[in-house]
């Protein structure tokens, strides 16, 4: 029998007695695309970050291909999760090149010497990512958008089959939005990569995932195929606002009042 | 020409001063003198107890604080950390001071009772200065420094407490020890410092890989998987016993790890695979070359080497954050 990509069980977590995250489970095939939406502070990149390890304090478990998180040593659980942060203000002083090198870290040989396969798999990823042309340019002369692509190609450099994603789609214009899901849904359909991403816009989520899981106040209020959300009302108890949907020919959510 | 050109021409160039430093002093040596077969001319004791050792200190000291301060850039994420500038430096001293206020000749193996009282107060200091910048996750410049500038009053403070009960002769040893000097005859020093450069040379060229994502952001670190938490510690301690080294066999000398990264990083750029020898190796020849300059300046007066490395960083600092914008 296959384990699902990703296992959560009974997952809380409190930060200063707080409580973040309480009792959230949710399971996802391997190839699968999970979008987690929710409210502000409603935990959802708690959530990725405890997936990626990089929050450790909970209660309940997780597991990645069937084994809890906590088995696996650093650089194993680098090799099967990736993680994309939010790149926003982040000006690296490194070429989009070295940088997408460093994620080869998991994989690097004793003494940490680059090889040829480290070489390809970076050279792969920029390909994919399109930024061959700006591969010996400065992160920090990028635009956002370009940003954004520069820290997918990382992670897919990082040659895992899993990669969360945390809002990789804010503060960009709707070109780059748009250039950022294609490549996103890239790496889903044809290269077969588990994705979990976190974000505020339910369209994007209704047309990229597969499973959509809403969280409000740390409790995990909806899990379900994206057409679970259509349904009159679901999406005005989440958000606590009422919404109107276009069915056809694909559905598009509004809220219904513009937001004061 | 470009940077790029000129750099090991003048590396180059500042080697081979640095290798013929021993013979440039208020007392001029020939060759002669030193192979001479009589060990008790003065030519010979100068060159051979006095300005060579004093080279080899220069050097090692140098290759210490220049590797302390790259390692401290890539933890904080930010060019203006040192240990100098967030008060290390002065928790280390004030740990010395203590221990010599306070009468203790001890000595263990390699290390004396000074070093390892300074080694103390640096992880105090480091601890103190990082936990304080942690409280909020994120590591701004302005609360960087203001954590620094707050350990150094800190730590300064009570160094002036302990000069206040100290006598007139013990001050005044206590001052010129804190303006930082390479000035000691003999290779006793030089044995330690030359230990501790072997474990700064070790610790930068064994971490190249993990500097590198370190200074890209913990999260990214980490879920690239490398171990945050062990490897800072690893870094933490080693610093520590950097600092510690320099400062009870030195005093505290400025801004050499503050320059020498940043220079190095003009013409190399920030990836450390290439940094770190690089800074190593000016590190070798700054220092000696300051020392030079001190003591060749005011012959045959001699300044203190922490008074012209102080001078050239002062400017050198607040150049570095009038450039920062973030």
């Amino acid at each position: 029998m296959n384990s699902p990509a990703v296992l959560v069980q009974n997952l809380s977590v409190s930060i200063d007695s707080k409580p973040i995250l309480t009792d959230v489970s949710v399971s996802l095939e391997s190839g699968r695309f999970l979008t987690i939406i929710g409210p502000n502070g409603a935990g959802k990149s708690t959530l990725l970050r405890c997936i990626g390890r990089l929050h450790k304090l909970f209660s309940g478990s997780i597991s990645i291909a069937g084994r809890p998180i906590a088995d696996y040593s650093r650089r194993d659980l680098a090799k099967c999760v990736s993680y994309v942060p939010q790149s926003g203000d982040r000006g690296l002083p490194y070429t989009v090149r070295e940088f997408v090198m460093m994620s080869r870290y998991p994989h690097l040989g004793s003494f940490f010497t680059v090889s040829r396969t480290d070489r390809d798999a970076v050279a792969r990823a920029l390909g994919e990512a399109e930024l061959e042309s700006f591969a010996e340019r400065r992160i920090d002369t990028l635009s956002g958008g370009e940003r954004q692509k520069v820290f997918i190609a990382a992670a897919l450099a990082q040659g895992a089959p899993i990669v969360l994603l945390d809002e990789p789609t804010t503060f960009l214009d709707y070109r780059q939005a748009a250039g950022i899901l294609d490549l996103i849904r890239r790496m889903n359909r044809s290269s077969g990569i588990t994705v979990i991403s976190v974000t505020h816009d339910i369209n994007q989520a209704l047309d990229c995932s597969d499973w959509i899981l809403a969280l409000k106040d740390g409790h995990a209020v909806f899990s379900g195929p994206p057409a679970g959300l259509l349904p009159a009302g679901t999406l005005d108890r989440i958000f606590d606002l009422p919404f109107e949907v276009l069915p056809t020919p694909s559905p598009r959510i509004f809220p219904k009042r513009p937001i004061p | 020409m470009k940077p790029r050109t000129i750099a090991p021409i003048l590396l180059i160039g500042l080697l081979l001063l640095t290798l013929l430093s021993p013979f440039i002093g208020s007392i001029p040596i020939r060759s002669t003198d030193i192979l001479s077969s009589d060990p008790t001319t003065p030519a010979h004791t100068i060159f051979w107890q006095i300005r060579l050792p004093r080279l080899f200190l220069g050097m090692c000291t140098g290759i210490i604080l220049a590797v302390s301060g790259m390692i401290f850039q890539a933890m904080f994420r930010n060019p203006l950390a040192t240990p100098y500038t967030l008060g290390v430096s002065s928790g280390a001293s004030f740990g010395a001071v203590l221990f010599m206020r306070a009468g203790f000749e001890l000595s263990s193996g390699v290390f004396s009772g000074v070093t390892l009282a300074a080694f103390l107060g640096a992880l105090t200091s480091i601890g103190l200065v990082y936990s304080v910048v942690r409280l909020r996750g994120v590591f701004s410049t302005s609360r960087l420094l203001l954590a620094g500038v707050a350990a150094s009053f800190l730590f300064s403070s009570l160094i002036m407490f302990i000069h206040y009960t100290a006598n007139v002769q013990d001050t005044f040893r206590l001052m010129r020890w804190l303006m930082g000097s390479l000035a000691m005859p003999g290779y006793t020093l030089v044995w330690q410092l030359m230990v501790v450069a072997v474990v700064a040379v070790t610790v930068a060229t064994l971490s190249m890989r993990e500097l590198d994502l370190l200074s890209t952001g913990d999260d990214i670190a980490e879920s690239r998987g490398v171990n945050v938490e062990r490897i800072r510690h690893i870094l933490f301690f080693a610093t520590s016993l950097m600092v510690g080294a320099v400062v009870a066999a030195c005093g505290p000398i400025g801004f050499v790890g503050l320059m020498v990264p940043h220079i190095c990083r003009l013409l190399v750029g920030p990836g450390h695979v290439r940094l770190a020898p690089s800074v190593i190796l000016t590190g070798a020849v700054f220092l000696p070359v300051c020392d030079l300059l001190a003591r060749t300046l005011a012959a045959p007066a001699e300044i203190p080497v922490g008074v012209i490395t102080a001078l050239l960083g002062g400017p050198f600092f607040l150049w570095l954050l009038v450039q920062d914008r973030s």
